[in-house]
């Protein structure tokens, strides 16, 4: 970090100044001007937290892309397909049984069970060879959208909210100041906040469990060099399998999370690839810090994009991801 | 002249083309591409409507397209997904700039002046997504182009001012000139065979020209043509143009094909099936995309057919695709001219054929 802002201060400069900007925008009463110039406060909060929260679910999806690659420079392009089967699956499980938290279990194990056989199946017996991963993907992403698609139709699905997170929670963010000099509160969907939390959560228990476990080390060595790992007597192809399932059930998580906040139906699918490939493009292949910063800036563009220019928002998440390749090919905070 | 005393005229051009340089025409290795380039220039006698412009003339489109990207893939290296979206982006073009029934965007330019115009800015277009894609190498640049993909198809969604919103633009008008009406099926049918051809022998040419050999030099090893004094890049970014005006004739052909546009003619799944298109039929030879593009729109005619009658369920057409991808991506990296080659060769002495291009899609 510090050598960060040794190296590039201009640019730590225009940073600093953007969060000072976010910050004192969403903790400061508006004056008057601001207000009539850009809408109410209440809109910009709601957008703010709805990019932030979004930018948790997109942090999910893409952390399993980008650890899968990162180790093992698998290229999944069906990702997507392994995000909407977690929410089917979830969708599945709650409506069967009524319990939330058991239709993330359920995703994540039987996600998993799926990635770990990809693994085995396909990618074991290409390694290394890039182009033919990422071709066989593909065909895998468009066999699985059309057995989902029969199996489930193309209706829209949305996983039911438990009791106990429906409703809004009062935060203390002013959003306006009454007359009466009474301030007013921002009110936000509990459950949003709730998965935010638990995504912020699973985030730093990975990035833990890669720097100050031993599994996380040998994981990291076998991004660096995975050939004398091997020789050191790891048992590799087992760490393939794992990180795999991880990576994989993190996606269907991600699935029943996508089904609270939104919906389920065909297309997500695709959405959510191509949401994790700018994610990653923009904040680094292969790292988690990076899928986390990306993810965080990637949603917040497209909600307060989406919220004041909407007819740009697209073009605005895209021209980040343009500008990134212009300035950082590699991604904010890739290493290499 | 009449249509037929053109297209006998073509037929001579592309002959004479062929005999000045026997070896650089792969046409001329093949006693039955004689066969196929026959029957296509007789094909409106022996088909119908339906065959000529559904069958034959989506595939020529459909297959120019893919063409663009086995030029980039086969000898640049370089796989890109936004090739359908070039070519959507010309056609888009065409709609705005020519004269359509949205006349509130239309600008009613008459054919001749709007063809060019979207040409150019397809190239623009394909050149300025080429030079952000060189930036990165191998499977980057797939996802790369597939976001540049998705990010023009999401905005032709949410954009009314241009596009028209996810309505598109419709009754797009098709051009008229010496007293033929070029959208009539015939007529039609030989405007993509010609584009089709031309494009076909222009980078068949081109794989020969010095340009071309630079470019599999830049595929096989960047370094060394960086270090022979190649400017690497410039000439990937070359190689995009290129791609892009393939892809930009074909798109002006889909448009007056149908007759109109819309978000869901650049969605991303259409992207893929471009990839798709050129990788079954063959992704080393100029020959493949075609291939490939015949038997995707022989399936996506008649699959719904063929899965009811052997009593399944006709919607499961994309599944048929998605398998019959997987099984061709599984067993040759070449394709269907693979697959060929290889039944070809079986039993005689094994020869080491060097293919141009066959590298590098393992």
């Amino acid at each position: 970090m510090s050598r960060f802002i040794e190296r590039h201060p201009v640019w730590s400069l225009v940073v600093l100044l953007a969060v000072a900007l976010l910050v004192w925008l969403i903790f400061a009463v508006w004056p008057a001007g601001l207000e009539e110039a850009i809408g109410r406060k209440k809109v910009f909060l709601n957008a703010v937290f709805n990019g932030i929260t979004l930018g948790g679910l997109y942090f999910l999806v893409a952390s399993g892309f980008t650890l899968i690659f990162g180790l093992m420079r698998n290229v999944n392009l069906a990702h997507g397909s392994l995000y909407l089967l977690g929410g089917y699956v979830g969708y599945g499980i709650s409506t069967a049984t009524g319990s939330w938290v058991l239709a993330f279990i359920a995703a994540f194990v039987v996600v998993a069970i799926v990635g770990v056989l990809l693994q085995v199946l396909v990618f074991r017996r290409m390694e290394g060879q890039d182009l033919r991963q990422t071709m066989v993907t593909i065909g895998l992403s468009i066999v699985f959208a059309d057995l989902m698609l029969w199996a489930f139709g193309g209706d829209f699905y949305q996983v039911q909210t438990p009791a106990w997170l429906i409703g809004p929670v009062q935060l203390p963010l002013m959003t306006a100041m009454k007359s009466s000099g009474e301030a007013v509160f921002l009110q936000y969907p509990a459950v949003r906040l709730v998965i935010f939390g638990g995504s912020v959560v699973i985030g730093v228990a990975m990035w833990l469990a890669l720097n100050r476990t031993r599994v996380g080390m040998i994981v990291r060595a076998g991004v660096d060099d995975r050939d004398i790992l091997a020789a050191t007597g790891v048992q590799i192809q087992l760490v393939f399998v794992l990180v795999f399932a991880l990576g994989a059930g993190l996606a269907g998580i991600a699935g029943v999370v996508g089904g609270t906040f939104q919906s389920l139906s065909p297309g997500e699918d695709t959405r959510f690839l191509l949401a994790s490939l700018v994610v990653v493009i923009v904040g680094g292949m292969g790292s988690i810090p990076g899928a986390a910063l990306g993810a965080v800036i990637i949603g917040l563009a497209e909600q307060l994009g989406s919220v004041y220019i909407p007819t740009y928002a697209i073009v605005v998440t895209f021209l980040i991801m343009v500008l990134v390749l212009a300035l950082r090919p590699q991604g904010l905070l890739a290493r290499r | 002249m009449s249509l037929i005393q053109e297209a006998r005229a073509r037929e001579v051009t592309l002959a004479r083309s062929a005999a000045a340089q026997p070896a650089a025409w792969s046409v001329t290795e093949q006693p039955w591409a004689w066969a196929v380039a026959a029957l296509l220039l007789i094909m409106p006698v022996i088909a119908n409507g339906f065959f000529l412009i559904e069958i034959f003339g989506t595939t020529l489109i459909l297959g120019t397209i893919a063409l663009s990207l086995m030029f980039l893939a086969g000898y640049g290296g370089m796989v890109s997904l936004m090739q359908l979206t070039i070519a959507g982006f010309a056609g888009y073009m065409v709609a705005v700039f020519g004269v359509s029934g949205n006349a509130n965007i239309s600008l009613g330019w008459p054919w001749w002046l709007a063809t060019p115009m979207a040409l150019v800015l397809a190239v623009l277009f394909g050149t300025l997504g080429g030079a952000l894609a060189v930036r990165t190498e191998g499977i980057y640049t797939i996802m790369i182009t597939l976001a540049i993909g998705a990010a023009f198809y999401y905005f032709t969604n949410q954009n009314w001012a241009i596009f028209n919103g996810h309505t598109g633009i419709n009754t797009v008008a098709t051009p008229h000139f010496l007293g033929v009406d070029w959208r009539m099926d015939i007529a039609f049918y030989y405007l993509t065979l010609a584009v089709a051809a031309l494009c076909y022998f222009a980078v068949l040419y081109l794989s020969r020209a010095p340009f071309g050999l630079a470019l599999q030099g830049v595929r096989d090893n960047p370094r060394r043509m960086a270090a022979l004094g190649f400017n690497v890049n410039a000439h990937r970014i070359a190689a995009y143009a290129v791609a892009a005006l393939v892809a930009g004739l074909a798109g002006v052909l889909q448009v007056w094909n149908y007759r109109q546009i819309s978000p869901g003619s650049v969605a991303v799944e259409r992207c893929i099936d471009i990839l798709i298109v050129a990788v079954v039929g063959g992704i080393t030879r100029p020959v493949g995309p075609y291939i490939g593009a015949f038997i995707f729109v022989i399936l996506r005619t008649f699959a719904l057919d063929f899965l009811v009658k052997v009593g399944l369920d006709g919607n499961r057409f994309r599944l048929l695709i998605g398998l019959g991808f997987l099984a061709i991506v599984f067993w040759s990296s070449d394709g269907v001219i693979g697959l060929y080659e290889r039944w070809r060769r079986r039993g005689r002495p094994v020869e080491t054929r060097p293919r141009p291009g066959g590298h590098g899609h393992g």
